[in-house]
């Protein structure tokens, strides 16, 4: 340990004064000498098919240097777009996907042909030139009716529309709880679609150097060494063949995991034109054309005593997988898993269906399935709660496991590490003010105003994960996490991750556990990630909350072996047998004679030197690759106040509390800044944000900032936030994941306080977006 | 996002751009503050073979007061009548409308002029222009607003024609305007404007047709002594506003009541 401890420390970000100042590296700021500037034409429609393409004006037209169809790149890519087993392991149907339509185009903004052009504005003009001859199909744009005997079909020539329909756990698995009932409440919850919009859209810069055979990919992705693996096969190259660099990135929220057509196509460019070819895309193409979250709508009963004891649930997701299987699309049948939250259950009965339309694919966003889960037994438990006149918190309470509980095996076998649910509750009541809260919401009912407070008291599974069960979820590469720490000559470290950051401070927090457990000061831990070419042989990139929890760990354990060695190298220089060293403050010393050491930086240089132990290889440095035994579980309690006005419906978000559990805690300010991103991002599901597509022609109708809502900062109230620390047993830091946490738990406690604020008027249940006119024509409804 | 190819020209006096205006003739588009042409450009539903940028006219950038007018230049800044004295005491409603368009970014660079001009649905001035009976002033010719918003982006201007300055009656009494929407950034879903003056109400409302719009039963009704809540039920009359995302017809003739109501009774109250 150093003399001051840096884990736990509130420190500014690292990264923040160059990316903050314009300073920071992102796709758009790099460009190779002779690049040519890729445009793409895109389909207007969502189901065609596509009799003739005319190129002969785009041709011609002025900086073009020529013009691609589908056929082109037949020689160039092999194989259909990778879909990973996940959690839906036997899928039905996975259609066919190039990355380029040559027959039929299945959404609107499918990609039918590539123009190159000396500038950009010349490639985007020549697009516009290009004469395609469309047959316009029916679309298939609503999911329950796509399941129907007779529908469109969402691909010609398919059986039916469905991917996939897996029943995890059948009805009798329920059965009994339902006999014990004395009360059944039923709902349909839908989850509104989702455009991810991160600040920084996509971007591909590709430069195939023909004569060494060599590819460099420089691009906006949270996943840089999968890349490389799905391009180079798809290219025939080794990997090794091919370098990936995803530098600065300007968020990502799950859309930049998953390979794309344009991830193929412009490597491809490159190598069919032997120029750096170059293509960003605008933020019209984002909300066409990157993978959507959520798009889903669930069937749910449950079951509960008089008492309020939860006793079984039913649940049936129907998922809009889109025109095609997005690669870890089923990834977000996770909810089916998760339904339980934080409650005991005697039996879960849950099945999803994974249904194919004309809209573009979806795939993990933020909390990917878990958020779904979170909304949907939040929902219900308060639905519960209502027909028993019920307090929110007293059933909650009372269905809640408990500390001593842990580990909890929950209803589909997974283990639960740890847990203090009710003390998080606590915390967050006696912060919101509950009791008062109540009084003033029946005074102001009086009044006819509508005041409520919803309660979202989350959990969830992160931090991907144990080798066992992710390796057959990816089709064969475990999602463990791989390290390497190196120490150079002059004692200063550096670590490389094979994790991703696009915002969320690996530079900073994975610092703050070097500096700590190798007691060198933090100005000379220098983090790399992002280029396939440095650090460890494979990494795996960020998603699903598992940077700190697999990759600090699995930089933790590097750091550990740095210090075995220079141990041995240390003892060997004090005259001391090896277990007589000890290690601390940055500085080896024997055991009981703390004057008899030698500086981490003295070890360093003597570790490049000469007369080194009988055996020891020179240098300093370490790799080493995490393989967590389980996945840890967060949670919390979140408490939304909000009114809904009477007269136009429009919601007020008063309040909002949120006290979260992710373990140990590395650098405060930044989970805090999780849990405010997060939480915003959710409210933007709750209140604003739909992507809305035209019903019968499947045209994108938010495909523009002014018509799909995120909130701004005049949206978002101030957040009262707090922790709880209950340390993960999983991991020997003690740590849990929080980059999801706030999206996973807030739309559920938003829209459990408009449900509560319009209770008196006999609403029950509020779909997302609550727009104000959604509002306003339920409380003209009930006949207020 | 990449605009289609055009010419620019920077003019440095109103007679230049009104050549050049000339010269490119129904192809040209005026830039000022740009936060409406720009975007529509970027999305190519605009693609204007030139832009005549008047940003370095200079005498187009004031508040005068003049008797019982105010005259403001039309490349007067949203962020200038937001904070200007003048405006906060001789017609505080226009300060207020002001300060509730867009953001800082667009407050800083948007301009009285191009907003009149652009005759956008959503606009909040030509609201307020139209209730005042104010004028537009261009360097051809002076046109009453009533006569000025003819239709969704229509206006009487000639492709030579250029908007100078924009010219209200000074107006202190209680005032409010109401912005619904559902961002703090947006525009407004429904708009509603009130100033009394001259004894009586002006009642205006904002995106609940192709053109603002004057609430004449409402003001009728104030003057023969209905209550502020019986009056705004007419605030609807005649209304038949299109549906869109953000709120379907019947809610924003809901709306255009339930705000007028509001309206009135936070300016009474002031």
């Amino acid at each position: 340990m150093a003399v001051t401890q840096l884990v736990g420390a509130k420190i500014h970000r690292r990264e923040d004064p160059r990316l903050i100042t314009g300073h920071g590296h992102y796709i758009d700021d790099f460009t190779r000498q002779g690049t040519a500037y890729a445009a793409f034409v895109r389909s207007p429609f969502a189901h065609a098919r596509i009799k003739s393409i005319d190129i002969t004006d785009a041709s011609k037209a002025p900086g073009v240097t020529s013009v691609y169809t589908a056929r082109d790149f037949k020689s160039q890519l092999a194989g259909t777009h990778p879909a990973a087993p996940a959690f839906v392991a036997e899928k039905k149907y996975i259609p066919e996907r190039f990355p380029i339509a040559e027959k039929e185009v299945c959404y609107q903004g499918e990609i039918v042909a590539a123009v190159l052009a000396e500038t950009r504005g010349q490639a985007v003009d020549g697009a516009n030139l290009i004469q395609v001859d469309y047959e316009e199909l029916p679309a298939v744009m609503d999911t329950e009716k796509a399941m129907a005997k007779g529908s469109p079909l969402a691909h010609e020539g398919a059986a039916d529309n469905i991917s996939w329909d897996l029943t995890y756990t059948g009805a009798e698995v329920s059965d009994a709880a339902f006999k014990e009932a004395d009360v059944v409440v039923k709902e349909r919850i839908l989850q509104n679609r989702l455009a991810p919009i991160p600040m920084e859209p996509r971007g591909v810069l590709a430069e195939y150097e023909t004569y060494d055979k060599k590819l460099t990919i420089w691009m906006s992705s949270q996943n840089p060494h999968f890349i490389r693996l799905f391009v180079s096969g798809a290219m025939g190259l080794k990997e090794s063949q091919v370098r990936v660099i995803s530098p600065d990135v300007g968020g990502g929220f799950g859309s930049k995991i998953s390979p794309y057509p344009e991830d193929y196509l412009v490597p491809a460019l490159s190598r069919l034109s032997e120029r750096p070819v170059k293509w960003t895309e605008t933020r019209t193409e984002s909300i066409q054309n990157a993978t959507h979250g959520r798009g889903q709508y669930y069937d749910v009963e449950v079951a509960a005593k008089k008492d309020g004891t939860l006793l079984g649930m039913r649940m049936t997701q129907y998922l809009d997988v889109g025109a095609y299987v997005g690669t870890f699309s089923a990834f977000q049948a996770c909810a089916c898993l998760m339904a339980g939250g934080a409650y005991k259950w005697k039996g879960i009965s849950a099945r999803t269906i994974g249904i194919l339309t004309n809209r573009v694919p979806t795939d993990p966003y933020r909390g990917a399935g878990r958020p779904e889960a979170t909304h949907l037994v939040e929902r219900m438990v308060d639905l519960v709660a209502l027909e028993l006149k019920m307090d929110p918190v007293e059933i909650r309470r009372k269905n809640f496991i408990q500390p001593k509980e842990f580990p909890y095996t929950q209803n589909f076998g997974l283990v639960i590490d740890s847990g203090d649910y009710e003390k998080a509750l606590e915390v967050a009541l006696k912060m919101v003010g509950y009791e008062d809260l109540r009084k003033k919401q029946a005074e102001l009912r009086k009044q006819g105003r509508y005041l409520g407070i919803g309660f979202s008291t989350w959990i969830e599974l992160c931090g991907f994960g144990p080798s066992a069960a992710t390796a057959p979820a990816t089709g064969g590469i475990a999602l463990v996490e791989s390290a390497q720490v190196r120490v150079t000559p002059t004692g200063s470290v550096i670590v490389y991750t094979g994790t991703h950051s696009h915002g969320q401070g690996h530079e900073t927090t994975f610092s703050q556990i070097v500096a700590d457990q190798l007691g060198v000061p933090y100005d000379s831990v220098e983090l790399r990630h992002g280029d396939t070419s440095e650090g460890t042989a494979f990494g795996y990139g960020t998603y699903g909350s598992r940077s700190l929890a697999v990759g600090g760990v699995a930089i933790s354990m590097a750091a550990g072996k740095v210090i075995d060695k220079g141990k041995k190298l240390a003892a060997h220089m004090l005259e001391a047998a090896e277990e007589d060293v000890v290690y601390e403050n940055g500085s080896f010393h024997v055991k009981g004679s703390p004057d008899k050491a030698k500086a981490f930086g003295e070890v360093a240089f003597a570790s490049y030197g000469m007369g080194l132990p009988e055996g020891m290889e020179q240098g300093l440095e370490a790799v080493a690759y995490f393989d967590p035994p389980n996945l840890v579980w967060p949670f919390g309690t979140h408490i939304a106040v909000v009114e809904v006005d009477a007269e136009t419906g429009a919601v007020q978000l008063q309040k909002y509390v949120a006290v979260d559990d992710c373990g140990n805690i590395i650098n405060p300010m930044i989970v805090d800044g999780q849990i405010h991103g997060g939480v915003a991002q959710a409210i933007g599901q709750a209140l604003y944000e739909e992507v809305v597509y035209d019903d019968e022609t499947g045209q994108l109708k938010t495909g523009t900032m002014i018509d799909y809502m995120v909130p701004s900062m005049g949206e978002i109230p101030t957040l009262n936030l707090d922790h709880t620390i209950t340390p993960s047993p999983t991991n020997d830091l003690g740590v849990k994941g929080i980059g999801e946490a706030g999206t996973i738990a807030a739309s559920a406690a938003v829209i459990n306080a408009i449900c509560d604020a319009l209770s008196p008027l006999g609403i029950k249940h509020v779909d997302m977006p609550a727009s104000p006119d959604r509002l306003w024509h339920m409380m003209k409804g009930a006949g207020k | 996002m990449i605009p289609a190819a055009f010419e620019y020209a920077r003019a440095s006096s109103v007679e230049e751009a009104s050549k050049l205006l000339n010269k490119y003739g129904e192809d040209a588009k005026v830039l000022a503050g740009g936060h409406s042409l720009i975007p529509l450009m970027r999305l190519r539903l605009a693609q204007p073979k030139a832009l005549i940028d008047i940003n370095g006219i200079k005498d187009l950038d004031h508040i005068k007061e003049d008797g019982h007018k105010l005259r403001i230049g039309a490349l007067t800044r949203h962020v200038t009548i937001q904070n200007s004295k003048v405006v906060h005491e001789k017609l505080p409603l226009l300060a207020e409308v002001a300060g509730e368009v867009g953001d800082n970014q667009v407050r800083n660079m948007g301009t009285m002029g191009g907003v009149v001009a652009h005759a956008d649905a959503a606009g909040d001035y030509p609201t307020i222009a139209l209730i005042l009976d104010a004028e537009i002033v261009t360097n051809q010719r002076t046109i009453a607003a009533k006569d000025f918003f003819k239709d969704l982006f229509t206006t009487p201007l000639a492709a030579d024609e250029i908007v100078t300055e924009v010219v209200f009656p000074v107006a202190n009494g209680p005032h409010k305007y109401i912005k619904f929407r559902r961002r703090l950034f947006d525009w407004a879903i429904v708009g509603v404007a009130a100033q009394k003056m001259n004894g009586g109400w002006r009642i205006g409302l904002t995106n609940v047709g192709p053109t603002p719009v004057r609430a004449n039963a409402v003001e009728e009704a104030l003057k023969t002594g209905a209550k502020p809540e019986e009056a705004a039920q007419h605030a609807s009359d005649g209304l038949d506003p299109a549906g869109d995302l953000r709120a379907s017809p019947e809610y924003k003739k809901h709306l255009a009541r339930v705000l007028t109501k509001r309206a009135i009774q936070q300016a009474q109250g002031q």
